[in-house]
């Protein structure tokens, strides 16, 4: 029984020592996806483009234009342009708001309680307009503050942020890439490991041999997880030294976490396996069935919470959610195993079931 | 264990894949130490029937007993008792001949000691001491063919499935690997060998010719000769088509 393990465990790493290309693809392919979708995925804002039209022009208009040209968010494109080119301007995508600072700006400021300007913004993106119009409203209440004394605030909330002090959207994304990447590379390795056997004919010979199927399977998974775990590693080093993200939790507790979410996607690997017959059917399949439901239902940008009561239980079979959830708690809050036990339950629980059900697929028969 | 002194035992063995009979009703049974051979055009049904026998295929229905064990129940202990070498090489193209004896070997449960005796003997035997430990993609077919052999006579099978052995192979080598078919048989060894060269089909001890899934002749090559009056294989299978078809 050992010997004939071992045996297959050897034979998978000559497979993978003999495939220099392949292995560096395998090693090298998620740091780069982790650059690239590092840098482009982010929910920060800035540099939106901005036209003001000044009708004060005051000492005081200018000085609150001051203000925002020092921001980094708003960059102001256009000056003091007719009222009636702002929907030429929308249209052309010339700027994204508008600011109209009436008239009577700066003898309002002086005099009335209230003081009035315009913002007008491109709302085809909800989302931007909403962070334009927070934005905003922070900047000109500073600005109130400082101008007008006489305005007296009820109360003010006073926010303290904690685990993401300053709202880094890395921090957010990293752990979530690091989830996507990992769970396809796993299901990858397996899926494609197996099918290529059965594709040059390999596998046939082995049937006929007196193995049982959860020796090819386990003799399989082994030496992957060895390589699914270096990968890991590597991204992780680069999410840590590269990005920024802090690792507050501890580096084992990571690890052990990283083992059991690596198994579940080597077993749905496994999986995908015992259902495609071709090398290319296999990877088409781990690509859609892991990304999709990972970038879409796992909360990795898109809150759970927020999503119809269906998706919500859909989501608690994608094994990223979970992994997620322990990835954010370790490396931010530095949550202990014993605060994740019920996610760390679910990810067990998942890849148990898909070892079982891959193993019972998986026939020693041709069909 | 069922024992009807025949290694091979086979009674209206039948598979369907859907509506279509890749193996009608077929019987028939081989002695020990017998050479037999399996002849019929591609699609014949010849595959089919050698996977039935060696566990790789359920059948549909009829009886198969081989090497004494049930094909229905058994199939883990005919799989100990059977050498196999599929259609395809299905030996591991990016690991070396050494490699590769030593995996069938652990395969097979054999321990450390006795995998480096036999991968010793094998390569004594083919004389591959020096390829030894080149990638087996870089050997030329026949070679590739006999290391197959020898990799699936590693755990000492007393029967042995041999699916198309020498597709694709020059003559000589051709000649070269039934001499080694011959020397196993001389130890005692039971051959199932299937074939659609016709004077490959000279060489064994009994013949059936499938055709459409059915055996239509079952003789000594001799035999069938005299039966259809012609001198070479090749004049006895054309006419045994020709009489199923007419």
């Amino acid at each position: 029984m050992n010997q004939i393990l071992l045996s297959i465990i050897k034979k998978e790493f000559w497979h993978i020592l003999r495939d220099p290309q392949t292995l560096v693809i395998i090693l090298l392919m998620p740091i780069l996806m982790l650059f690239l979708f590092g840098y482009a995925i982010t929910l920060e804002m800035k540099d939106i483009t901005t036209v003001i039209i000044d009708h004060s022009k005051t000492p005081h208009s200018r000085q609150f234009i001051e203000k925002i040209r020092s921001t980094d968010f708003f960059n102001i494109t256009g000056f003091n342009i007719p009222e009636s080119q702002i929907e030429d301007i929308f249209f052309r995508r010339q700027a994204r708001c508008v600011l109209v600072i009436p008239s009577d700006f700066a003898s309002d400021l002086q005099t009335e309680m209230r003081t009035k300007i315009q913002l007008i913004i491109d709302a085809s993106d909800p989302n931007a307009a909403n962070f334009i119009n927070n934005y905003f409203a922070q900047l000109s209440m500073r600005y109130n503050n400082e101008n007008n004394p006489r305005l007296a605030m009820p109360f003010s909330v006073e926010p303290r942020i904690f685990y993401n002090p300053d709202l880094k959207s890395d921090y957010f994304f990293v752990p979530g890439l690091i989830a996507v990447l990992i769970l396809l590379i796993s299901a990858l390795l397996t899926s494609i490991a197996i099918v290529r056997e059965k594709e040059i004919g390999t596998m046939e010979q082995i049937l006929v041999s007196p193995v049982h199927p959860v020796q090819i399977i386990i003799g399989k998974v082994i030496p992957y997880t060895i390589l699914g775990f270096i990968d890991s590693i590597l991204i992780l080093l680069v999410g840590h030294f590269w990005f920024g993200v802090p690792v507050i939790g501890s580096i084992v507790f990571l690890l052990f976490a990283l083992v059991i979410y690596i198994l579940t996607g080597l077993s749905f690997g496994l999986m995908i396996s015992t259902i495609t017959d071709s090398q290319q059917m296999a990877m088409m399949a781990a690509l859609l069935s892991t990304i999709l439901p990972t970038i879409m239902l796992s909360g990795f940008i898109f809150p759970i919470k927020s999503m119809p009561l269906i998706f919500q239980y859909v989501s608690k079979i994608v094994p990223a959610t979970h992994f997620l959830e322990i990835i954010r708690g370790i490396m931010l809050k530095g949550n202990t195993l014993l605060d994740l036990k019920v996610q760390l339950g679910y990810l067990f629980g998942l890849a148990g079931l898909l070892i079982l059900v891959s193993v019972r697929k998986f026939s020693t028969k041709l069909e | 264990m069922t024992n009807s002194g025949y290694t091979v035992h086979v009674e209206n063995l039948t598979r369907m894949f859907g509506t279509f009979k890749a193996v009608d009703n077929v019987s028939f049974q081989v002695k020990p130490g017998e050479i037999f051979g399996f002849l019929g055009a591609n699609g014949a049904g010849k595959t089919t029937t050698i996977r039935m026998l060696c566990g790789l295929l359920l059948p549909t229905s009829g009886k198969a007993i081989v090497a004494g064990y049930d094909v229905y129940k058994d199939t883990e202990a005919i799989k100990r008792h059977i050498g196999y070498m599929a259609q395809r090489f299905s030996l591991y193209e990016d690991l070396t001949v050494r490699e590769n004896i030593e995996f069938y070997g652990g395969v097979y449960g054999l321990n450390r000691k006795q995998i480096k005796t036999k991968t010793a003997e094998l390569l004594d035997y083919l004389k591959l001491w020096e390829h030894a430990d080149k990638l087996t993609a870089s050997l030329p077919l026949g070679w590739k063919q006999r290391m197959a052999l020898s990799t699936a006579l590693l755990h000492n099978p007393d029967l042995i499935f041999l699916d198309e052995p020498t597709s694709g192979v020059d003559p000589e080598s051709r000649r070269n690997f039934w001499m080694l078919i011959y020397e196993l048989s001389e130890q005692g060894k039971t051959i199932f060998v299937t074939t659609h060269f016709m004077d490959e089909a000279e060489y064994c001890h009994r013949l059936s010719i499938m055709r459409d899934g059915k055996i239509v002749e079952l003789d000594k090559p001799q035999s069938l000769k005299q039966k259809y009056k012609a001198d070479t294989m090749q004049d006895v299978f054309m006419k045994v088509v020709q009489k199923v078809e007419a």
